[in-house]
């Protein structure tokens, strides 16, 4: 179970993650899946690094006038008959959509994947006042029936095999035919369906996030792989699009171009296999759509992110490319981070969400080799922010003071170019001679973090610099 | 008239001064060959590196001013490291943001700041002295240098010149090895994971030699096939262009 995992104790997460086979060989297919197939998406389209031009000066323009753009986008809302609320942080957002989901007379409600119930914790909130959610996105409905968090945010159950879902499945659907074959994923997907068909009819309110938000038109859009967003926001009577303000943008014409980054970033496919636009409730004559349309937009820390350096974080439309790149969720997986975002893209979001003090490991834990900035399909410079968020740690004190005060010694010495020669020269000349004839050490004192995994190589013998001036050079 | 020989100040950086000095007098032969004059001021030390991803901005910004000091009269300045190089050249104008002169000074610093393999063919366009060097080697491409400085072909292009050598990649030579500076010892377990799939890919190409532009990631990845029992041995690129590859690889002493 993971729910209970916290940043502060990242450190420990890790480990446990490490020694956890089943997790790491299940986070070894992103390798197959979806780096390969972003880098085959990305080899057939020639123009793919003028798009990222394109789709980041689009979101950081309407940063710039974020305010506008939403006003624009709750008129539209307004005239085709929808709802805008406003939340500022995540309990007020729980609240709004529990009121609205009581004055609905709700029991039941679908829903569509979306990362944003994740952050304002939505599902446990509905549940604990008597409304039962049910995720139809067939990972989140795997990590639902085991009580998990996703471990990620396009593939949340990244972390599981499919005998693992199995078995999970045995447990909870009763009625199922012991003897029913679930060894192939079409066949766990074929259960899922046919009890979430149930589900779908049953639903007194649907809940989806949204990719996108137009101003222009009002419209709010989801992409899935599966259909199932569509069914939780057609077939009940009142359907709530709950996503944070950055998810807004001008126009149609933008939507088009980013999502052409989009899918091939997330999935390396050229369009996700749904894309679905919802403008206000259906109108006379609509063969379909919800009598109520509602749009929460929540904030939760994104306008106090306006103007700082963590503003290019806004940018962001979450197709997970950098986590699927990045070294250390690759080592670890999703859940160690202790953080409803993981990997590069939420160790810069965690601390603007939920404060440095609780996240500063998340900040540090990284080797900052830049292989999320290079795949990120809005170019936003994430290990630039991971460094500010260092910054502003150790501007607070909050640094542990081992490492302050290695840092002090450091300058201290590296500040003395004389003192500095004496030190390491004295240093390189122990630490060859201590080697001996072995080259490399296998336990060093104050090096343990090093020598525990791997040996030390010793210095040649004397410093660059001692040498150099006995060849009297300059 | 013979044009002036190009004066270079070498920024050996403190990994190689304090570990690797034979990096320092490869950069130094491979500079001169090339028809360089080549100076190493004596008070140099560290770039800031550490400080600087640590969050420390102000000791950061002391060392950098020692650097700058150090080494802006001279017309390039060399360093044998992607990430000294991308600190010098990427970084030092954002420590002086808001101090007009010193910011001037650290971006004509960066301008003239060049890694080794990338000056070689870049700037000066030279080959260097043909030498023959029998083996088989795969070369990792270190993070800053590939994604800071655009460094890929530079050093592949200088070794395919080596009579003798063959280069065999390996499965994904932009993985990051997980050295990361201090992180490898704050999240040792992480850093150890990662360098396991690194020294895997490594062995998988069959080489016996494993190239790279930068002491630490060489220094982790050696200490992970060391501890390993690997044979592989692993020297830095300045070493075999230079022709100074015949003393004991990193962790090794003489048989
Ligand atoms: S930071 Fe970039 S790569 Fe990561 S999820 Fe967001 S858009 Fe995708």
């Amino acid at each position: 179970m993971s729910g209970g995992l916290s940043s502060v104790s990242f450190p420990k997460n890790a480990h446990a993650a490490l020694a956890n086979p089943p997790l790491l060989k299940a986070i070894a297919h992103i390798e197959e899946t979806l780096v390969s197939g972003r880098r085959r998406a990305i080899d057939a389209l020639p123009e793919f690094e003028a798009l990222r031009d394109a789709g980041r000066d689009i979101k950081a323009h309407t940063l710039k006038h974020l305010d506008l753009y939403l006003e624009a986008f709750e008129k539209k809302v307004l005239e085709a008959g929808g709802f805008v609320h406003w939340a500022a942080d995540a309990a007020e957002a729980s609240r709004i959509v529990l009121d609205i989901c009581q004055a609905a007379g709700a029991r039941q409600v679908t829903k569509g994947k979306s990362m944003i119930t994740e952050e304002v914790g939505l599902n446990a909130f509905l549940e604990a006042n008597g409304i039962t959610p049910v995720e139809t996105d067939l990972g989140e409905y795997i990590i639902q029936l085991r009580a998990e968090t996703p471990s990620h945010i396009i593939a949340p159950a990244v972390h599981v095999n499919k005998e693992q879902v199995a078995a999970d499945f045995r447990r909870v659907h009763t009625n199922l035919d012991p003897r029913r074959n679930l060894d192939e994923p079409t066949s766990l997907l074929s259960e899922a369906r046919g009890v979430l068909r149930e589900r779908f009819l049953a639903a007194d309110v649907g809940i989806t996030g949204a990719n996108f938000l137009i101003a222009e038109t009002g419209s709010t859009v989801i992409v899935t792989n599966e259909g199932n967003g569509d069914l939780t926001q057609i077939l009940p009577k009142t359907h709530i699009v709950l996503a944070s303000i950055e998810k807004v943008v001008p126009t149609l014409e933008d939507v088009a171009t980013i999502m052409r980054l989009l899918a091939r970033s997330a999935t390396g496919q050229e369009m996700s296999v749904y894309t679905t636009f919802s403008t206000g409730p259906r109108r006379a004559g609509d063969p379909d759509g919800p009598e109520a349309f509602h749009v929460v937009l929540l904030d939760n820390g994104r306008s106090a992110m306006l103007g700082t350096e963590f503003e290019d974080m806004l940018r962001c439309i979450r197709c997970g490319a950098c986590i699927n790149h990045c070294p250390v969720y690759r080592s670890i997986g999703g859940h160690a981070y202790g953080s409803v975002y993981p990997g590069p893209m939420g160790s810069v979001l965690t601390p603007s969400l939920h404060g440095l003090e609780k996240s500063a490991h998340l900040a540090n834990a990284s080797t900052l080799c830049g292989r999320c900035e290079s795949v990120c399909p809005m170019r936003i410079p994430l290990p630039k922010m991971l460094r500010h968020w260092r910054e502003k740690e150790f501007e607070r004190h909050l640094t542990p003071k081992k490492a302050r005060y290695g840092l002090a010694a450091w300058r201290f010495l590296a500040t003395r170019p004389r003192l500095y020669g004496m030190v390491t020269r004295f240093a390189a000349w122990g630490f060859a001679r201590f080697a001996g004839k072995k080259g490399a050490l296998s336990q060093v004192p104050l090096a343990g973090g090093w020598t525990r995994w791997r040996d030390l190589p010793a210095p040649e013998g004397g410093t660059f610099r001692t040498e150099w001036a006995k060849r009297g050079r300059k | 008239m013979t044009t002036p020989k190009p004066r270079i100040g070498l920024f050996v950086t403190c990994l190689v001064d304090f570990f690797r000095p034979t990096v320092g007098f490869s950069a130094v032969k491979l500079l001169e060959d090339a028809g360089c004059e080549v100076s190493v001021p004596a008070a140099q030390t560290c770039c800031g590196q550490p400080a600087y991803n640590s969050g420390d901005r102000a000791g950061a910004r002391a060392l950098a001013e020692q650097v700058i000091a150090l080494f802006e009269t001279f017309d390039h300045v060399v360093v044998p490291s992607g990430s000294c190089t991308g600190m010098i050249k990427m970084h030092y104008p954002d420590l002086f943001s808001g101090e007009p002169d010193w910011r001037l000074r650290a971006e004509r610093l960066a301008a003239k700041t060049h890694e080794l393999t990338s000056f070689l063919v870049d700037v000066l366009g030279v080959a260097p002295l043909p030498i023959n060097w029998e083996g088989t080697a795969t070369y990792h491409d270190s993070c800053s240098g590939l994604r800071e400085l655009g460094i890929k072909a530079q050093p592949r292009q200088l070794l395919s010149a080596v009579e003798g050598l063959a280069v065999r990649e390996m499965r994904d030579p932009e993985a990051c090895c997980g050295f990361g500076g201090t992180f490898c010892v704050k999240y040792d377990e992480i850093s150890n994971a990662i360098v396991d799939r690194k020294a895997a890919d490594i062995r998988a190409t069959g080489a016996d030699v494993l190239l790279s532009g930068d002491l630490g990631c060489l220094l982790n990845i050696a200490g992970k096939l060391k501890r390993e029992g690997s044979r592989v041995e692993v020297r830095h690129i300045a070493e075999v262009l230079a022709g100074m590859a015949s003393g004991p690889a990193i962790g090794e002493t003489r048989k």
